[in-house]
């Protein structure tokens, strides 16, 4: 009974946090992103600089991308941002530590380090000067190169404007190789992003909230469980009856249980936190590839070390089957001890990116109706249309964070079950 | 092309992954110890102490029961010790009453037989002793009667001493 009110709770806090979000962006963003939104075909290199670039459209596309998107500063209230720490790497040029306010939202530019849309990019140009320059802005283009495969596609391209002079600007390094349209680049970007704040935010409550049932447990030994205590126990008693004990089995997973509890928890606050529209929620950690990466990589380390003769076994000689069809099964098998982990990161960071796509998605179903700002009734008609959907989406929401999360813990328990598991074959069809 | 914007959050970036790394491990190792591994424990324990307070309530209830069935055994055996008691009592009883009896009639019997005995003696001895009188008493006044018969007959007297005489034979 409790529990629905708390659910009827939320739901009305999303909303009205919601109709918060809305105005927000209404005064702030279709400023933001106009130069984003502008797509500038110039026969050089940078020859966006020195051109008015105000448009008042509002491109829906590019505001989602960019309120997913990971950023150096966290955006508070209209032009309040909460300054993070960026810890730069360059080749050649070492190590940089200063707080993203020293930028003074991307006027400056530091050690040849722009804040370009909430993130830091670097201009490789070693023409560039160096220490603290103020620059005339940003700017966009959009080019045609040629890709990995050899193919013609339209790339964007930054550049600052320093003196009316245009130098281009490198975005952080990514690990896909180029594949997903990112590569290494001049420099690297160790900072405290503010998924990464989020992140350690979702830490701290994790270890708070179990400090305090643990606590309870040392408390009330021997007797029912009272407070905080009784709240996350049956949380509790679910991974351990419904996830290892199940899948890992009744001899092993005692030692599995504090890793199995660590990732269905550190997913359930993330993606909880991120749900939290306003600051210092809606970071959208779960939903980057970079930390599914990491904790798909966990999952698939924490199997692979555990395996025992019987797992390798399956995968490379399976036993009771004839040889021709062995030869086929192995590479798959192979294949297979990779592909599991992969899929965990691609359906946690597809569920939760896709649902703050949707849910951002719909208040800016405001801006599109109202025709930023020139049809009040058609603003009217989104803030219901999208209010209610958004509402609407968010109870699923809530629904996906608890389920990603279970679903990320109970595969990866089945592997590890799989791993330790102890076969007991008959040799009778041999 | 696919990617129309930059979709930035699909491309691994090398500081959040460090990041998550560094956290998740944090959170991991920290709560693993300090929370996870005692709370789990302490779960384990508390299952454990149910299980035997379960088990040791089950068997009070068993003991009792068994009590109350060693119970009525032993009301049995009390009752059927009972019953046997006054049955040995009862006939203890009428051995004795028997015995009694018996001793009794026999002590009667006795008594009586003394008492006949005793009768006759003493009718013998009063039969005798007035044998004795009535001599006596036939005897004076035989003589008596003797005395004067003879101071005057001659012929009596003589007739008297063979009379005497004969008596002497006998």
């Amino acid at each position: 009974m409790n529990f629905r009110y708390a659910l009827i709770f939320t739901a009305s806090l999303f909303i009205s946090a919601f109709s918060l979000q809305a105005q927000d962006h209404g005064s702030s963003h279709d400023q933001d992103h106009s130069a984003l939104s502008h797509e500038e075909h110039g026969d050089h290199e940078g020859s966006c600089c020195g051109q008015e670039e105000h448009s008042t459209e509002y491109d829906p596309v590019s505001t989602v991308m960019h309120h997913i998107a990971d950023a150096n500063e966290f955006h508070i209230w209209k032009d309040v941002h909460m300054p993070l720490p960026c810890i730069l790497y360059a080749p050649g040029q070492g190590w940089s530590f200063f707080m993203s306010s020293k930028f003074h939202h991307g006027t400056l530019a530091l050690d040849g380090y722009v804040l370009n849309h909430g993130r830091v990019n670097r201009v490789a140009d070693p023409s560039f000067p160096k220490g603290e320059q103020h620059i005339d802005g940003v700017c966009h283009e959009a080019r045609m190169v040629l890709d990995a495969k050899g193919a013609e596609t339209e790339k964007d391209f930054y550049f600052v404007c320093l003196d009316g002079k245009p130098y281009q600007l490198d975005p952080p390094s990514t690990l896909d190789g180029g594949v997903l349209g990112g590569g290494l680049t001049s420099f690297y970007d160790f900072s405290i992003t503010k998924n990464v704040f989020a992140m350690i935010l979702a830490s701290i409550l994790l270890i708070l909230v179990f400090s305090a049932v643990r606590k309870g447990y040392a408390r009330n030994e021997g007797k029912a469980p009272s407070g905080i205590q009784s709240f996350f126990e049956p949380f509790f008693l679910f991974v351990k009856d419904e996830v290892t004990l199940p899948m890992i089995g009744e001899k092993h997973y005692e030692r599995f249980q504090p890793f199995i509890m660590t990732l269905f928890f550190f997913i359930l606050f993330c993606n909880l936190l991120g749900l939290i529209p306003f600051f210092p929620g809606s970071a959208n950690i779960t939903g980057n590839l970079g930390v599914t990466l990491t904790l798909a990589v966990f999952a698939f380390i924490i199997t692979n070390i555990n395996g025992n003769k019987d797992y390798w076994e399956h995968i490379f000689w399976m036993p009771g089957i004839p040889a021709w069809v062995k030869f086929i099964l192995t590479p798959i098998e192979i294949l297979s001890v990779f592909i599991k982990p992969f899929a965990l990161m691609i359906r946690l960071f597809a569920n939760i990116s896709a649902g703050h796509i949707i849910i951002l998605s719909l208040i800016g179903l405001i801006f599109v109706f109202g025709q930023n700002g020139e049809n009040i009734g058609g603003v009217f008609a989104g803030g219901i249309v999208g209010g209610l959907f958004t509402a609407f989406m968010n109870l699923i929401e809530l629904l996906v964070a608890f389920l990603q999360a279970f679903i990320f813990a109970i595969l990866t328990a089945s592997y590890i079950g799989a791993a330790v598991e102890e076969h007991h074959h008959e040799e009778a069809h041999h | 092309m696919f990617f129309l914007v930059d979709f930035n959050v699909i491309k691994p970036d090398p500081g959040l992954i460090f990041w998550t790394a560094l956290i998740f491990l944090l959170v991991w190792g920290f709560l693993g110890r300090t929370a996870f591994r005692p709370i789990q424990n302490a779960l384990k324990k508390r299952e454990e102490d149910i299980q035997h307070a379960l088990d040791e309530a089950k068997r009070a209830r068993e003991e009792v029961a068994g009590l109350k069935a060693d119970n009525e055994k032993l009301l049995a055996e009390a009752r059927e010790e009972r019953s046997k008691i006054l049955k040995e009592a009862k006939e203890v009883k009428d051995a004795i009453i028997k015995e009694a009896k018996e001793k009794a009639k026999e002590e009667a019997q006795k008594i009586v037989v003394n008492a006949t005995q005793e009768i006759e003696n003493q009718r013998m001895a009063a039969v005798t002793d007035l044998k004795n009188q009535a001599g006596l008493m036939a005897l004076e006044i035989a003589e008596k009667l003797i005395r004067k018969e003879l101071s005057g007959d001659s012929a009596n007297e003589a007739f008297v001493k063979t009379l005497v005489n004969e008596i002497k034979l006998n």
